[in-house]
């Protein structure tokens, strides 16, 4: 394939428009093997994957690990906690233990931006970053640009709101590279303190009024709110937030009749959105988890080629 | 032999006196001199720039404590090797340089291992906690040249009132480093901007250094004490200078070069050679120091000289410590960018900027060719191509982002007290 030459996925922000279509193309394909009755591919038979994960994730763990498990991979999890291994010298350490153990893939969850970076710079095994402090959440990008192109058939002029903590998110920061990338328009919303300006020269809309906009999406997606942002003065309080940006029954009558409602979970019911909307006609919530472990899948599969390439 | 050269026929500039013209430079028994001694060394300098030493006021030597990531001898040699013929070191060792028995230690080691002047200075506050005044009068006594607790800011702007006055007794220059801990907290890694933005690191707001040189500028007026704002990053904290200045009020700042050579963008990739405090900026801030530079707002350029190990910096960036090393890049950065590149100022200004200007501020017998002063000679050829290369490098740091750039300008020889501390290899 010339469409893909990277051993390492650490963000978004790097990647053509062309080579995130390759990576949902590819995915297409391996969404099909989960729903056959073997859900099983050969493609890394004899490859060693490593989970590292420095800051706990069960969720993404879990999908990372079953992608690998589909494409007979064999894997290893490492869950190290923050104490053991969060101080920067260990990071280099734990990199050349795995490089002298032969690891392939390392999929590495870090609580400090660029560590995937600081690895796959250092390493011959291919990089996959399981999301990097405030920085990218990469394979959480593409499993939601997969999630809307499946659902609305194109991505080009697709209207999608982000709303909540834009400013640490690293969700938010790998969906608006991969949306502005392929033509969607996006637009971000949420207090000034959590939206700040500079995202405007990232091709995005900033507004701190939902109710402004929120006829006009076609795709809003929900980020989570974390309390610590209140702690630190980022918004006054839950209940605040959830009237000014929460999607209740209310507002979410307004939505488009095919709108999208997104989230990348885990939500909290009531602040970000609703139970009965997040259970609703709107939801896609559940498909983007299904969707995850195919884009996993694809994004292993891609990387471990090319690493292959590469010892050959 | 007593230490004795005649600098012959070099473009002698001493912005002290004004001076500048090809000429003679006459050094005896280590004292600059109207006439030469016989039997001295001759040192042919046609063609180059024969200035007074090089002073570079923000040096961290890392002894006492640290001595892994420098110590006064690879420090100074440094020094040195960039053209600095003293240094003034920063008090935040380990410990703290805070009482008068560390001052005298540093200026003990300096003596019997320093390659040039090693000028201390003491902490504003005890162990630099931005609480209880440390015992300025007895460090005054031990020989310091000014009080800062670099590396930190006092926060309590009482308690900065306090040591404003109190060094004001001894007419000792409050040198500081402007950070506002509530606005950039412990958690800022870099500039807040559009790359911050990108990266996700947590953003260190121009406003957080801007704020305090304003406060610095109310302090300096209230108290009549003299406060130096260190390594100055931000295009309003220039402007706030400069206005204070005009109304006569006695505040002054300083300019490192990796603030006019690079921009936040460097960190695209994550490198911590580029993570420094306060961090890289946006172009508008640096045309805004070299305004500053080009009006005479700011009139001293420094280095914030700040070794690390390799180790310490080959972290995750959040994990790295802040700071790169500067003394052997700074002449040629400043030659490239102030002369070359921008014209910001002419020679005789930069020569200035790194003589006679530190000089005054800090009250030393220096930065002058006058006879009767020490002689320490800078020798220069402004034109000088080279390519620096960090594994040449006399300091035990490697943390550069200068590595492998082509500069135009640099110091050729050394010389402190008449003796050559060194010179370029041919
Ligand atoms: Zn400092
Ligand atoms: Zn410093």
């Amino acid at each position: 394939m010339t469409s893909w030459n990277r051993k390492d996925l650490t963000d978004l922000a790097g990647l053509s428009a062309e080579e995130i279509v390759h990576v949902l193309d590819t995915a297409v394909e391996f969404k099909s093997v989960g729903q056959r009755k073997l859900k099983k591919v050969p493609s890394l038979r004899g490859k060693t994957l490593v989970n590292l994960f420095v800051e706990a994730s069960t969720r993404t763990r879990t999908s990372f690990e079953l992608a690998a498990v589909r494409l007979s991979a064999d894997v290893v999890n490492i869950t190290a906690t923050s104490s053991s291994l969060s101080k920067g010298e260990s990071l280099k350490d734990t990199a050349k233990n795995l490089e002298a153990l032969s690891v392939d893939l390392i999929v590495l969850r870090h609580a400090a931006a660029g560590a995937p970076q600081f690895l796959a710079d250092r390493l011959r095994a291919g990089v996959i970053s399981a999301g990097d402090g405030s920085h990218e959440h990469p394979t959480q990008g593409l499993l939601d640009v997969f999630t809307i192109r499946e659902r609305l058939g194109r991505l080009e002029g697709v209207k999608v709101g982000i709303v909540g903590d834009i400013r640490f998110s690293r969700v938010a920061r790998s969906n608006i590279h991969a949306l502005t990338k392929l033509g969607a328009e996006v637009t971000l919303i949420g207090p000034p303190t959590l939206v700040p300006r500079e995202f405007e020269k990232l091709g995005a809309r900033i507004t701190h009024r939902l109710d402004d906009v929120l006829a006009g999406l076609d795709v809003i997606n929900l980020l989570r709110i974390q309390h610590e942002r209140q702690k630190a003065g980022y918004f006054p309080g839950t209940g605040e937030y959830a009237a000014l940006f929460g999607l209740n029954a209310a507002r979410a009558a307004r939505l488009k009749p095919g709108a999208l409602v997104m989230h990348p979970g885990p939500i909290h019911r009531g602040t970000e959105l609703d139970g009965a909307v997040a259970d609703g006609p709107h939801s896609v919530i559940l498909d983007q988890v299904t969707n995850g472990l195919a884009v996993r899948m694809a994004v292993l599969y891609l990387c471990a080629s090319v690493a292959q390439k590469e010892d050959a | 032999m007593s230490a004795c050269v005649n600098i012959r026929g070099g473009r002698v500039i001493d912005p002290a006196t004004g001076r500048d013209d090809k000429g003679d430079v006459f050094i005896v028994d280590g004292k600059f001199s109207d006439v030469p001694a016989p039997g001295a060394q001759e040192i042919d300098a046609a063609g180059l720039v024969v200035c007074p030493g090089f002073i570079d006021i923000h040096v961290h030597l890392r002894e006492p404590g640290q001595s892994a990531k420098e110590t006064i001898e690879t420090g100074t040699r440094a020094a040195a090797a960039g053209g600095f013929t003293s240094v003034v070191a920063m008090p935040n060792t380990q410990p703290v340089a805070d009482h008068p028995g560390i001052i005298a230690w540093v200026q003990e080691r300096a003596a019997a291992a320093g390659a040039v002047n090693v000028f201390p200075t003491g902490a504003i506050t005890v162990g630099s906690k931005g609480e209880q005044l440390a015992p300025i009068g007895a460090m005054a006594a031990a020989g310091i040249v000014a009080v800062t607790d670099d590396g930190r800011c006092v926060q309590n702007h009482e308690v900065m009132r306090r040591a404003a006055e109190y060094c004001r007794m001894f007419d000792l220059p409050l040198f500081d480093h402007c950070q506002d801990t509530s606005v950039a907290g412990a958690e800022a890694a870099m500039h807040e901007g559009f790359w911050s933005t990108v990266l996700g690191l947590p953003g260190w707001p121009r406003m957080a250094e801007e704020i305090i040189v304003a406060r610095d500028a109310m302090l300096a007026e209230l108290t009549g004490a003299r406060i130096h704002c260190q390594h100055l990053s931000a295009a309003g904290s220039v402007r706030i200078m400069r206005e204070a200045r005009a109304r006569g009020v006695s505040l002054s700042g300083e300019v490192c070069p990796h603030h006019i050579a690079l921009t936040d963008e460097s960190l695209k990739d994550y490198s911590t050679d580029f993570k420094m405090n306060p961090p890289l900026r946006e172009q508008t801030d640096i045309d805004a120091l070299l305004g500053g530079l080009a009006d005479g707002t700011i009139d001293i350029l420094a280095t914030d000289h700040a070794p690390h190990t390799v180790y310490e910096k080959e972290v995750e960036f959040a994990a790295a410590p802040f700071g790169i090393v500067g003394l052997e890049t700074a002449v040629g950065l400043f030659c490239e960018i102030l002369l070359h590149r921008t014209g910001a100022v002419d020679l005789p200004r930069m020569v200035a900027m790194l003589t006679v200007n530190p000089a005054r501020l800090l009250g030393l017998d220096r930065g002058t060719l006058g006879a009767g002063r020490p002689g320490d000679v800078t020798i220069l050829d402004p034109a000088r191509e080279w390519v620096v290369d960090k594994e040449l490098f006399a300091t035990k740091g490697r943390n550069t982002p200068f590595h492998g750039w082509k500069l135009r300008g640099r110091a050729l020889r050394t010389i402190v007290g008449g003796r050559t501390a060194w010179e370029i290899s041919r």
